[in-house]
């Protein structure tokens, strides 16, 4: 089990090479600057600014020295925030991404993983259509339209919820955002959890726990052991999109998370900040599919085995 | 038997209502009596509705604005059905050239003078009042947001074809490859697009848009991009069972090459599922593309799409909520009736629903 741990870890390497060579180069070799404002700087004192941020050496020496910064841990100093570290970015812009996913990640688990079991169980009744029917169209509606309509029935017509903003330990300023994020993985994971159990019940087992008369509930709990693997493999890389923050959602409802900062980043040229962001996303994405992996593993014994 | 015919029924429905949402956005905006950029800058923000314009409540702005403009006021206005009944005064004589303002206006046609008094300081003018209708409102600018929505449909439509076309390209070709390549050279492309999955592949769009100026052929290239991947997996699972079938044994016994046997033999048995991806593909192109043009990255004005009239609607929201309603229903209907299509094939070619 360790081993795997290492060895997915390793392969994790070269991914994030990549990862920051493509970022680093793709932001370099296009046109435009950090430092390009409406009124353009004077050149020498533009001059100064790329030797402080050490912009005008080889591209090629910028980017081993960013490597080598990297691989003590440092992440560089943003160059729109002015005496901020992109580190520093991070770890403000990340709890608020990071509550905003993990509550999103709940909802969707507990609605999206009930209703596909009532569903399933409920195969091609009433019920079950329109659990179908509600599934595609949760994922059919984009969150940059479900945001809106909130906004307007909860923020302005209601008064129950803020519009949008943030403020420090209000909850109230999440549960618009969270429903927003959640919506469409609950229709996604409704509908994966119908077909994996619904295939689980159809399966020899099942019809033989059934034929000896075990009780319907204990034989729906076994089944759904089963059935959750499929879900739960589909869980990690959600679990990141969700976490890292939904751009939109954070744009749309003022929510200062890494998603908004990401933006900010690209439009301002802030090379490093965007990078900081980048290689966060993609760490973890890497470690949530593992732990996706470990927690098959664990619910799937003929996958223990192999390992 | 019902189950099936259920099943056949809402693939029917979905690609009935595609094939008139299509037909719509290709020929509506001919039939729809205005062009998708045209201005009416006194019928601006208007919320749908089948009722003639302009109204009462329109009509009295409007000509204040016009009298003003022709140094004159409003002495007495008085609607009789599609004519106006307007008396207009001034201090000085009122230049009757300056009645041209009346039919610039969009609103009115060209006058006549009925009677001059006060040595052409009072007109009394017979004014036309032009009809026209917006069936689904105006936008900030006073364009007709139906003929807008049906012209953006277009771009909308053709943005989600295309990349998927170029992704099942890019997929087919390369899942079909190393399928059929086999052994180190299969591991090692599969390999690849492994590393590529872990890739935060929404960031380096918007990086790639952002930072190389949005255009059309960008997002598009970069849509495909990211959505190859799961066609090369689905074509390589497919291509290694193929591959050992008597048939393509066969082919290759009689001196058929790689390439020759890959496109005559491999690719067309592997169809019915990458029709069932390609389907299912389409809307979360739509969906990217509109997600890309609603935060400014996609498309750009003077071109438009579903996601740059959303975006205009999110900002008016609070004025003007008709501004959202007409693309957002427009996009939805098309991204449910793909999504159900999908479906809807999936469980068709299911062997194991019978």
């Amino acid at each position: 089990m360790i081993g795997l741990v290492l060895r997915r870890l390793g392969q994790g390497v070269p991914t994030l090479l990549a990862v920051v060579a493509l970022s680093f180069f793709l932001m370099r070799l296009a046109p435009g600057g950090p430092f390009d404002l409406e009124r353009p700087l004077s050149p020498a004192a533009m001059e100064n600014l790329r030797k402080v941020y050490g912009l005008d050496r080889p591209l090629i020496a910028q980017f081993g020295s960013y490597l080598a910064a990297l691989a003590r841990g440092d992440l560089g100093p943003s160059f729109s925030f002015r005496d901020m570290s992109v580190a520093g970015l991070i770890a403000r812009g990340l709890p608020v991404s990071a509550t905003l996913g993990a509550l999103a990640l709940v909802v969707a688990c507990v609605f999206g993983i009930g209703l596909g079991c009532i569903a399933a169980l409920r195969r091609d009744g009433w019920i079950d259509r329109a659990i179908g029917l509600g599934a595609a169209l949760t994922l059919s509606l984009p969150s940059f339209v479900v945001a809106p309509l909130l906004q307007i029935a909860f923020g302005l017509t209601l008064r129950w919820l803020p519009l949008s903003g943030w403020e420090e330990g209000d909850p109230r300023h999440l549960i618009l955002p969270v429903v927003t994020l959640a919506l469409p993985q609950v229709g996604a994971l409704a509908r994966l959890t119908r077909a994996s159990l619904g295939e689980v019940l159809r399966t020899q087992p099942v019809r033989t726990m059934r034929a000896f008369g075990l009780p319907p509930a204990l034989v729906t709990r076994h089944a759904l052991r089963g059935a959750l693997l499929p879900v739960v493999a589909y869980l990690g890389p959600l679990a990141a999109a969700l976490l890292t923050g939904s751009v939109v959602v954070e744009t749309i409802f003022g929510l200062p998370g890494i998603g908004r900062y990401f933006v900010e980043g690209a439009v301002n040229r802030d090379y490093t900040l965007v990078m900081g962001v980048v290689l966060l996303v993609a760490v973890l994405v890497i470690v949530l599919n593992l732990a996706a992996d470990l927690a098959c593993a664990w619910l799937d014994p003929r996958l223990r085995a192999g390992t | 038997m019902i189950r099936r015919l259920a099943r056949a029924r809402s693939v029917v429905v979905s690609l009935v209502v595609l094939g008139l949402l299509a037909l719509a956005c290709l020929l509506g905006p001919a039939f729809t009596g205005h062009e998708p950029d045209r201005f009416y800058p006194d019928l601006r923000q208007l919320s749908a509705g089948l009722t003639a314009q302009p109204d009462d409540a329109h009509l009295k702005p409007a000509l204040q604005r016009i009298a003003f403009r022709m140094r004159a006021r409003v002495a007495a206005s008085e609607r009789e059905g599609d004519r106006l009944r307007l008396t207009l005064a001034a201090d000085q004589p009122i230049d009757r050239r300056s009645l041209v303002y009346l039919p610039r206006s969009d609103l009115f046609g060209p006058p006549s003078v009925v009677a001059e008094e006060e040595d052409g300081r009072r007109l009394v003018l017979d004014v036309p009042i032009r009809h026209l209708r917006f069936l689904l409102g105006t936008d900030v600018h006073g364009r007709d947001l139906l003929t807008r929505s049906l012209v953006a449909g277009r771009v909308s439509l053709a943005v989600g074809l295309t990349a998927t076309l170029v992704a099942l390209l890019i997929g087919v070709g390369y899942g079909a490859a190393a399928g059929y390549a086999g052994g180190a050279v299969d591991a090692a492309m599969m390999r690849a697009v492994d590393a590529l999955y872990a890739l935060p592949f929404v960031f380096f769009v918007i990086l790639l848009l952002v930072f190389f100026r949005a255009s059309l052929v960008l997002m598009l290239l970069a849509i495909a991009a990211v959505e190859w991947l799961d066609m090369a997996r689905i074509v390589r699972a497919q291509t290694l069972s193929l591959r050992e079938r008597d048939f393509v044994r066969a082919a290759r016994a009689l001196g058929r090459s790689a390439g020759g046997i890959v496109l005559r033999h491999i690719v067309p048995n592997t169809l019915g599922p990458v029709a069932v991806a390609a389907t299912l593909l389409v809307p979360r192109v739509i969906l990217l593309e509109s997600f890309l043009s609603f935060l400014g990255l996609g498309v750009q004005e003077p071109q438009t799409s579903w996601g740059v009239l959303i975006a205009e609607g999110a900002r008016a929201i609070e004025a003007a909520p008709h501004m959202l309603a007409a693309p957002a229903f427009f996009l939805i209907a098309t991204l449910v009736s793909l999504n159900l299509l999908g479906d809807g094939l999936a469980d068709a070619l299911d062997p194991r629903a019978a």
